[in-house]
């Protein structure tokens, strides 16, 4: 499925495209969020660190994985000239065009072949280029990939494949270019979900999802690419999957979130901090399939109230089943209802985006009227 | 129209080109047909035309059917003659007919409610076990459904089709699918499952996969129905081999019928060999109920697919079952035509002639066989029936390759359950822990 919207950076831009590009995207995501670095390095033992970008860091979790696996491959649209997002870029001239290559223009096939792939114990590390255009794949995925070592009672599997895909608001993508499908995904049993909020968690949960025994679908927030930037270990490290982060600590209300909505809630955290004297703790889920209902449940026990937090519709978006787990297991620590800050239940628009993601201010006034109920 | 169009660009040209005139201009064709040629068409040489035609689609001659043998057995070619020798061809013929009665008894069982489902393969045994035979045991097999006879020759284990369709606790795929979806990881051949197609792109990226490893002596082949093939992972999978030079051969049973679908309202052109040029595939169509033919045309698609040349391979047969057993196929089309297919077509009785006539078989030994097989098959799924199915707790198992702490807990609030509730499920049927 063609990308339109953005097709302006398939292009390899001239240096002043690429500034107004690069100001339009700083001067459009300004309202939405500020990237805050990860301060503590979560993998003190990974030693030399470097300043990398999210598509660095990701371009350096697939290095290591075709360095270390001679089985793995990587393939998708594009991705043999860097990919149009950079993120696969070198790695065909070090690698070699038999195992970076780019693919006939078709999810599905994508997808399938990933799983045929991976079914001969192989490594697959297949692209999506824009999740929006992941739901042709969706059977493959859903059907296939999820149901592979359950159905055939272990005969068979394709645990070595991965999918990336871009994920989330961009500033201007509008239908096609902005969506995060994380909630399609979880509700079928069999596939693992992860999606990183930086560098770091990039790198460390991408290479943790290529050695998984299970299929694992990784979105990679795409306002992030090339505007969050950290020092990341440059050698081999990964992050365990299933395992939420606390980003902040606090004590009356517990805020979750993931990608890049958990900068959002870092801002209205730090603003509530300031406003209303309120002391929120952040905790950014990273893997949604399966999630970490420990450190939820732990931390809404102290503190008492939830507000989940994400850009995809409300609707049945996992904030459903976050509330709902934890309104039966902490039922008697609620001090007040669980919140939801989403999109709203709207395709997702093109100039009203501002009035659609869930702005700090609406993540402020969740926070606000939660302590006051 | 158009012919107007581009004498008004042709003098444009001449205009601005005018120093050099005519020459120029046909140096420009040639840059340009070299171009297309190369950049667009894969080398394929085109030329220019000023006539206008379209392509009439219907005119174009179809694929011819390749055989061996006509439709008594008869082989018209001998050069052509693949000459098995006794065992083999015995082995062959015993494979299909085996296949045959054990289509027969487990339709009857589910006719009679002691299996939940079934699917049979009459008229087409030959295209299995043909193919099967012309392949190597190291080849990885994808199918659909009806390809029983590719495991059978196989050598996959009688009491293995009748445990899984029963999904009893000795069935090595655990009892959870339904019956007919066959694995088996010894004998090369992956899990069957009922999304159709699905099965395609998987199969070229395994091919792929065997590609990259040194001295790579295993190619992927994955059968289909022609139903299947409108599909869009179909496409997906044509294209995918092509482009990326896969080792696979796509196997077609073109039996007419997709369940009530005739093949005329499934596709408007020449059957599913016809699509194989357009996507750079080798294509050959052949006589699906000719054991010989199916043979040698796999037998020499295997030779090619290991230089990475995929090939699509149209076998042409005919359902001569119903669907499956959730069909009754007389609300689509008459007892008459199956009655006539079956008695004038084929592959058993076509090839049971090959091994006939070099007197390798005869009615006594017919007779023998037909009654040895029906009593191994029949105490094979006896000895099923009465296999109790697993413990309930297996299905939680394999979800992921971990059993998630998820998973756990709702196993564990399954048992509380159980503890008061036990009497109102079929708990005697499953093996206590």
């Amino acid at each position: 499925m063609a990308s339109l919207a953005l097709q302006c950076l398939k292009q390899p831009l001239g240096r002043s495209n690429r500034r107004l590009l690069n100001l339009e995207l700083t001067k459009r995501t300004a309202a939405h969020f500020t990237f805050q670095p990860t301060t503590v390095n979560p993998v003190p033992d990974a030693g030399e660190t470097t300043k990398m970008n999210l598509m660095q860091a990701v371009n350096s979790a697939m290095d290591i994985a075709l360095k270390t696996d001679d089985s793995a491959v990587i393939f998708g649209e594009d991705v043999a000239f860097g990919g149009v997002f950079r993120c696969t870029l070198g790695l065909q001239d070090k690698y070699g065009k038999d195992r970076v290559f780019n693919t006939p223009l078709c999810e599905q096939g994508i997808a399938g072949f990933g799983i045929g792939v991976a079914v001969t114990g192989a490594t697959a590390i297949a692209e999506i280029q824009f999740g929006d255009y992941i739901f042709p794949a969706y059977d493959q995925l859903v059907n296939e990939a999820a149901k592979y070592r359950y159905r055939s009672g272990g005969l068979f599997n394709c645990g070595s494949l991965t999918v990336r895909s871009t994920w989330g608001a961009v500033g201007h993508g509008a239908l096609y270019h902005s969506q995060s499908p994380e909630g399609n995904f979880t509700h079928t049993p069999g596939l693992k979900v992860v999606v990183p909020r930086g560098p770091i968690q990039a790198k460390g949960l991408l290479l943790a999802c290529i050695r998984d025994p299970d299929p694992c679908i990784f979105f990679e927030p795409k306002v992030l690419y090339r505007l969050a930037a950290e020092e990341v270990p440059v050698g081999d490290y990964t992050l365990p999957l299933g395992k939420a982060d606390i980003v902040r600590e606090g004590k009356d209300v517990t805020i979750v979130s993931w990608g890049t909505q958990v900068h959002v809630a870092l801002e209205a955290a730090q603003h509530a901090q300031e406003k209303l004297g309120v002391s929120c703790e952040v905790i950014d889920l990273a893997s949604i399939q399966p999630w970490d209902e420990e450190t939820i449940l732990k931390s809404v026990k102290k503190t008492g109230r939830l507000i989940v937090t994400h850009e995809a519709p409300r609707n049945s978006g996992f904030g459903a089943e976050i509330a709902a787990t934890v309104q039966r297991e902490a039922f008697l620590h609620l001090e007040a209802p669980v919140e939801r800050v989403c999109g709203w239940d709207t395709p997702f628009p093109h100039v009203y985006e501002p009035f659609y993601l869930p702005t700090k201010w609406r993540v402020f006034d969740a926070i606000k009227k939660t302590t006051n109920y | 129209m158009l012919s107007s169009w581009s004498r008004l660009g042709a003098c444009k040209l001449a205009r601005t080109t005018a120093a050099v005139g005519r020459k120029y201009a046909t140096s420009a064709d040639d840059f340009v047909l070299a171009e297309f040629s190369q950049k667009y068409l894969g080398y394929r040489k085109a030329a220019f035309t000023e006539k206008l035609e379209i392509f009439d689609a219907d005119k174009t001659p179809a694929f011819p059917i390749y055989r061996v043998t006509d439709a008594a057995g008869n082989i018209i070619d001998h050069s052509h003659d693949p000459k098995f020798d006794k065992d083999f061809a015995l082995k062959i013929y015993k494979d299909m007919t085996q296949l045959n009665i054990m289509d027969r008894i487990l339709y009857d069982s589910q006719r009679q409610g002691r299996i939940s489902f079934y699917m049979t393969n009459f008229g087409e045994e030959g295209n299995h076990v043909g193919s099967a035979a012309a392949l190597e045991p190291q080849d990885l097999i994808y199918g659909q459904y009806r390809e029983v006879g590719v495991l059978m020759w196989r050598g996959f284990p009688l009491e293995q089709f009748m445990h899984q369709c029963y999904g009893n606790s000795k069935d090595i795929s655990k009892g959870r699918q339904m019956p007919v979806h066959y694995g088996s990881k010894e004998h090369n051949f992956a899990t069957i499952s009922s999304p159709l197609t699905t099965q395609l792109p998987q199969a070229v990226g395994s091919a792929y996969a065997f590609k990259r490893q040194p001295n790579n002596d295993r190619i992927v082949v994955v059968y289909f129905g022609d139903g299947a093939a409108s599909e869009g992972d179909a496409h997906a999978a044509f294209n995918f081999a092509a482009t990326l030079d896969c080792p696979i051969i796509f196997f077609c049973r073109n039996n007419g019928y997709a369940i009530s679908t005739p093949t005329s309202e499934q596709y408007g052109g020449d059957g599913i060999a016809g699509k194989g040029p357009g996507y750079g595939l080798h294509t050959i169509r052949v006589d699906g109920n000719d054991v010989l033919a199916v043979y040698n045309a796999v037998k020499e698609a295997r030779r090619m697919a290991l230089q990475n040349k995929p090939i699509l391979i149209e076998a042409m047969t005919y359902r001569l079952g119903h669907h499956s057993t959730s069909d009754d196929s007389t609300a689509y089309r008459t007892q008459q035509e199956v009655d006539e297919w079956g008695d004038k077509d084929h592959p058993i009785t076509r090839f049971k002639k090959y091994v006939m006539d070099r007197g390798w078989w005869d009615d006594a030994q017919e007779k023998a066989w037909q009654n040895e097989a029906r009593k191994r098959i029949l105490t094979a799924f006896n000895d099923a029936e009465k296999t109790k199915l697993a413990h309930f707790h297996d299905m939680f198992e394999g979800v992921y390759k971990e059993v998630p702490e998820k998973l756990l807990r709702q196993r564990a609030e399954l048992d509380e359950h159980l503890k008061e509730y036990a009497e109102h499920y079929p708990i005697g049927r499953h093996l206590n822990k």
